[in-house]
């Protein structure tokens, strides 16, 4: 959460309440963020909506090369699988064409044919001559077939009926899968005879094991009715029935898509023609697109990357801009507040004048009547030696006296609210501005400890100014001490032609969190016991005005020494800015 | 010799006050709470110095320094204010003021004040003279 707070704009945390009445003229939390969210929308939209498009694009893509693969693939396989039908088709055709049924009802004739079969083509298991009973004539084979009945084999009336017959695959007897093409021939003298071969299936396994498979793709054959018929990897044994529904028959290579348990599948299919076969490839779809996924991933990985930094961006720009919007406007409200704050202390000199003023003449008459009371009694013999009387008109002229101090101070105070540079001697400041405090400070037992080095000259800057920053300074100490607390203060000359002058306490101190901000306008400790937060911005304001430099060095509860630095030579005279 | 003042200022309790103790101090004392009547004043009679109030209702105490030092730059003025200020005291000594003292005053430094306006007036009349009789003498033809 620190690092949160580090990154957290400090605008957040302001609020319009605390500017008093200058308020804000923005709602920086609410600027901020739309600035945040136009920028975002203005650079990531495009990129996003770029990044969904290729997305789809590439996708469409990729399933349509995979597809047309798939048929390509299926395609292949199929014409493969119909030649190698057709031509031990062709080759039974063709034994019964070039040979009359004498010929090839001779045992040995047929064993002859039997072999050359083997040779030449290969595949063939054994061969025999069927009449148009369905009685076996000749057989020639491992297996002692001879005279056997297939009158009421299925196959055997499909051939009757189609000339041609090429069956399922079939365990039959001997536990070895195994096909049958059948062949019916008619004689020129119109009788009719089958000829029938018994086909292993390790040729056809052995051309859909030379598609070249990858890993995950499956390739089979199956029959109409579902039923598996070479070997297949993952769907299953032959004869089994396959667990996915037989694809609608067509007479193209086909492709289509399934949802089969958790995978997608591609399944391409070809219905092998004259035979009830169908060719069926089926592929992982996840596995397929894979070589797209990970290209993608990186696509991703680089957008996930590119929006991580225009976020980045976007929030230091934008806070940037709030923050300098920000630093503007809080400016603005503290001139004001200075403004008000000079404003506020002209009309009170121009009222203290008016006051000191308008006492300054009923003084002067009490001044002049007790002195004529005073001449009277010193000039009469009778009361010349009554010293009673003279005490008492001579305390009189004290207070007099005592009030007169007080208007002529009232009166200087006015005066230097009008800015101007000139020679100023820096005990007489200070000793104006502890008059003005002197009597707290004898209220608290504030011992006030005053340490001015003897060579300090005259020099040039505003006195009501630096009155005002000693007296802020002096303010504050005291504000910050107990009573029976130490105040130090003093003046030194600098080499380098400046006069320092470190106003120091044995008060509370500043804890080291807060002294970098306690020049910050609206930063107080005092706000609930009426601080404005205002008093040490606008001496840091005032002494910068006049040149000057302020240091602190303070130590929480220990206590706080401020030293200011002003020139003897004001080079740059800053003129009044009530005027 | 005793000082023939003029004192002027618009509260008549302070002028009649101060008037009576420098009369007890042996000075020849006229009071006038208008700056007006000053003027009219310092033509009828001849007065060793004036002490002007330098705020006054009718007629600003500058304004009235202008206007006696015109009709008659021999005239010694001390002015006496409530509200000193720098430029103010710089404005009155260009015109000619022979002092500025500030309210309440010491009755002692006034007297002194008045008393230097007394020995001032009294050289530039001496010298006025002389001058007059050097005139005559070279002007007539004994």
């Amino acid at each position: 959460m620190s690092l949160f707070k580090a990154l957290k704009p400090e605008f957040l945390n302001y609020s319009a309440a605390e500017s008093g009445p200058f308020k804000s003229l923005f709602n920086f939390r609410q600027l901020w963020r739309s600035r945040i969210i136009i920028l975002l929308c203005v650079a990531l939209t495009p990129l996003i909506c770029l990044a969904i498009f290729t997305f789809l694009v590439t996708k469409h893509d990729t399933e349509r090369e995979i597809h047309l693969r798939t048929i390509r693939l299926a395609s292949n396989a199929k014409r493969t699988i119909s030649f190698f039908f057709e031509e031990r088709q062709a080759a039974l055709d063709f034994i019964v064409r070039s040979n009359s049924f004498d010929q090839i009802n001779d045992n040995s004739q047929l064993t002859n044919i039997l072999q050359s079969l083997k040779d030449s083509i290969g595949g063939f298991t054994d061969l025999g001559i069927i009449d148009a009973t369905g009685r076996q004539l000749q057989y020639v084979g491992p297996y002692n077939l001879q005279d056997v009945n297939y009158s009421s084999e299925e196959w055997f009336k499909e051939v009757s009926v189609r000339n041609y017959y090429i069956s399922d695959v079939y365990l039959g007897f001997r536990e070895v899968p195994h096909l049958i093409i059948a062949v019916k021939h008619t004689l020129p003298n119109g009788l009719t005879y089958v000829l029938r071969a018994t086909l292993e299936t390790k040729r056809f396994n052995e051309i859909i094991s030379n598609l070249n498979l990858s890993g995950t793709e499956d390739a089979f054959l199956l029959n109409k009715q579902g039923i598996i018929q070479t070997p297949s990897r993952s769907h299953g044994k032959i004869t089994e029935k396959l667990t996915l529904p037989v694809p609608a028959y067509s007479e193209r290579t086909e492709v289509l898509e399934m949802q089969d348990n958790n995978d997608r599948k591609i399944i391409g299919y070809a219905y092998i023609p004259e035979t009830s076969f169908i060719f069926m490839l089926i592929e992982k779809k996840s596995e397929l697109m894979r070589p797209w996924r990970s290209s993608q991933e990186i696509i991703i990985f680089f957008i996930v990357l590119a929006i991580l930094v225009i976020l980045a961006v976007i929030y230091r720009v934008a806070t940037h801009l709030v923050n300098q919007v920000f630093l503007a406007d809080l400016k603005r409200v503290q001139t004001l507040h200075e403004v008000e704050q000079s404003s506020k202390l002209a009309s009170i000199g121009r009222l203290a004048a008016g006051v000191a003023h308008e006492i300054n003449n009923p003084l002067a008459i009490i001044n002049e009547k007790a002195g004529l009371i005073k001449d009277i009694f010193s000039y009469k013999e009778e009361y010349k030696h009554d010293l009673k009387i003279i005490g008492l008109i001579d305390s009189v002229l004290a207070s007099v006296e005592r009030c007169a101090i007080i208007t002529k101070r009232l009166l200087g105070f006015a005066r230097h609210l009008d800015v101007s540079i000139q020679m100023v001697d820096i005990r007489s400041v200070i000793e104006d501005v502890l008059g003005f405090l002197i009597k707290e400070a004898e209220y608290r037992s504030i011992a006030v400890n005053l340490d001015i080095e003897e060579n300090i000259p005259q020099f040039e800057t505003d006195r009501g100014k630096l009155q005002q920053i000693l007296l802020n300074l002096v303010n504050n100490a005291f504000a910050a001490m107990q009573d029976n607390g130490h105040l130090d203060i003093k003046i030194r000359l600098l080499e380098e032609g400046f006069v320092s002058v470190s106003v120091k306490d044995d008060g509370s101190g500043i804890p080291e969190a807060d002294l970098k901000r306690i020049f910050e306008p609206f930063f107080s400790t005092k706000t609930k016991t009426g601080g404005t937060g205002l008093g040490l911005s606008i001496t840091y304001g005032l002494i910068q005005e006049l040149n000057g430099k302020l240091n602190v060095v303070s130590k929480f509860g220990v206590g706080s020494e401020f030293t200011i630095l002003l020139p003897l030579k004001n080079t740059r005279a800053t003129k009044g800015k009530n005027k | 010799m005793a000082e023939k003042i003029l004192l002027v200022d618009d509260e008549k309790d302070f002028v009649e006050t101060l008037a009576e103790r420098m009369r007890t101090r042996g000075m020849t004392v006229s009071t006038s709470t208008s700056a007006k009547d000053v003027l009219t004043n310092i033509d009828i009679e001849s007065f060793d110095a004036i002490v002007l109030d330098l705020q006054m209702p009718d007629m600003d105490g500058i304004e009235a320094l202008k206007l006696i030092r015109a009709k008659n730059p021999n005239l010694q003025v001390i002015l006496l204010t409530g509200h000193a200020t720098v430029e103010k005291g710089v404005e009155a000594m260009k015109l000619g003021a022979l002092d500025l003292l500030e309210k309440p005053t010491d009755i002692e430094i006034l007297t002194e004040k008045i008393k230097n306006a007394s020995t001032k007036k009294m050289m530039l009349v001496q010298e006025e003279t002389a001058g007059k009789i050097k005139d005559i003498i070279g002007g007539k033809g004994w």
